[in-house]
């Protein structure tokens, strides 16, 4: 599988690369995961490829305030070993685990998925759990969104054209919160059929906060703000979990039915709810 | 329409000897390997990332060159099976998937040989449970993965001894 032919484009600074990204016909290459099978597949044909990989600055991951700052061009590899995501953020480190097979979790970014925006991907779930922000960055400067405003829609995010992400925030933990991310995946693609993320603070059970973010059940991934108003009002997990599928309007497709799908997701987000109020004791 | 498109002057170390090539952008790096270089070890399974036949590594990281263009190992150092035995003595890990039968039909055995070499410059002495996470990219049609498994761990011991 050849792709049609492109002209390869390597910026040295981030003006560079936005500059080059002005031109609607080029097209942002990070690690490749989603975007070379495209080409490869002919799906998309850019006229123009911006290799990110020699702009400086975008791997880093550090903590500021109270915050992980994670550079768009960090791999997934490089945020599942990175010791300060592991400690201060277990719940990105456990998302980034989950991706694809090591040979892909060592070329892809986590700015590369996310702006890819797949209705499957691990990512998103944990960054809406998270109440993550996602800095994009233009010609005119950098604003940031919130993960619910990032992503729109299946393959759509808030991220306009010749925009770039060059960082995503998430919050350093704080004592008695507990996080988990469970998925149920295709086999063969590695793809969540139904992914919940889960992250409670409690106090011997007591849910006092609770974020529940949910990938590959509907078109884009999304905040379960009504299981989370159960588990904050003294649900059980179980009970809580039911709500999940409340008006869903859930995918369909050869590996699972939407009354399937939506089964799952009621499973895995009590499975989840259950291994995150473990973890916060 | 035809459109022109410049060939790029790359040059990547390959198995500890330098190369350099004029190719076009969309060259892939397994075509690159095996057509231009002609390092045929490198297989070419699936052609769409999930097999892992086309396993080499990168900058010492196990990537899939079916997809990775050759122009992003510009100035990369890269490790294919044909640069793993030296003066004639196959590697601990080639060793093991002989003496343990890892590999059948040997189509899977280059990918499947440079992830283990990755697996365990990362973690010496891996757990069943690790080895088979650590290949979860490679797929193999005919062992059943146990002979592969027992090849890794047994390379792993008698590199760590």
């Amino acid at each position: 599988m050849i792709a049609h032919p492109f002209d390869y484009l390597t910026p040295k600074s981030l003006p560079e690369a936005l500059l080059l990204l002005a031109d609607p016909d080029a097209k942002a290459l990070a690690g490749g995961m989603s975007l070379i099978p495209m080409m490869k597949l002919r799906l998309a044909a850019p006229a123009k490829l911006v290799d990110l990989r020699g702009v400086p600055g975008l791997t880093s991951i550090s903590e500021e305030s109270g915050r992980l700052k994670i550079g768009a061009l960090a791999t997934h590899f490089d945020i599942e070993s990175s010791r300060l995501v592991r400690a201060k953020c277990p719940l990105l480190a456990m998302a980034a685990a989950h991706i694809g097979d090591v040979q892909v979790r060592n070329m892809g970014t986590i700015g590369g998925s996310i702006a890819h925006a797949d209705p499957a991907a691990d990512y998103p779930a944990a960054l809406q759990a998270l109440e993550a922000t996602i800095s994009i960055a233009g010609v005119g400067g950098t604003r940031a969104v919130s993960a619910a405003e990032f992503f729109v829609d299946t393959f759509t995010t808030a991220v306009g054209p010749g925009e770039l992400v060059v960082e995503v925030s998430v919050p350093v933990e704080a004592a008695g919160t507990g996080t988990s991310y469970q998925k149920c995946l295709q086999p063969a693609s590695g793809f969540a059929i139904v992914g919940v993320a889960a992250r409670l603070q409690a106090v011997s059970g007591n849910i006092s906060m609770a974020r529940i973010g949910v990938t590959g059940l509907s078109g884009c991934s999304f905040r379960a703000n009504g299981v989370e108003a159960l588990l904050e009002s003294g649900s059980d997990p179980q009970a809580a979990a039911a709500a999940i599928a409340n008006g869903i309007d859930a995918n369909s497709d050869i590996h699972a039915s939407a009354e399937y799908r939506l089964h799952l997701a009621r499973v895995y987000a009590a499975k989840a709810i259950r291994a995150a109020l473990a973890a916060a004791r | 329409m035809m459109i022109a498109i410049m060939r790029r002057a790359i040059a990547v170390t390959i198995n500890g000897k330098r190369h350099s090539n004029e190719v076009e952008p969309r060259l892939l790096l397994i075509h690159y390997l095996r057509d231009v270089l002609g390092l045929t070890g490198p297989h070419i399974g699936c052609e769409t990332s999930i097999c892992g036949a086309c396993t080499v590594l990168v900058n010492g990281k196990a990537i899939k060159s079916c997809t990775m263009f050759a122009v992003q190992a510009n100035g990369a150092d890269v490790l294919t099976i044909e640069g793993l035995a030296s003066d004639g003595n196959l590697h601990p890990i080639q060793n093991a998937f002989w003496e343990e039968h890892g590999a059948q039909c040997g189509y899977c055995t280059p990918g499947m040989i440079m992830a283990s070499k990755q697996l365990l410059d990362r973690n010496a002495s891996p757990t069943e449970e690790e080895i088979r996470h650590g290949l979860e990219g490679n797929l193999c049609r005919c062992t059943g993965y146990q002979h592969i498994v027992n090849a890794v761990k047994s390379a792993a011991a008698k590199m760590g001894a």
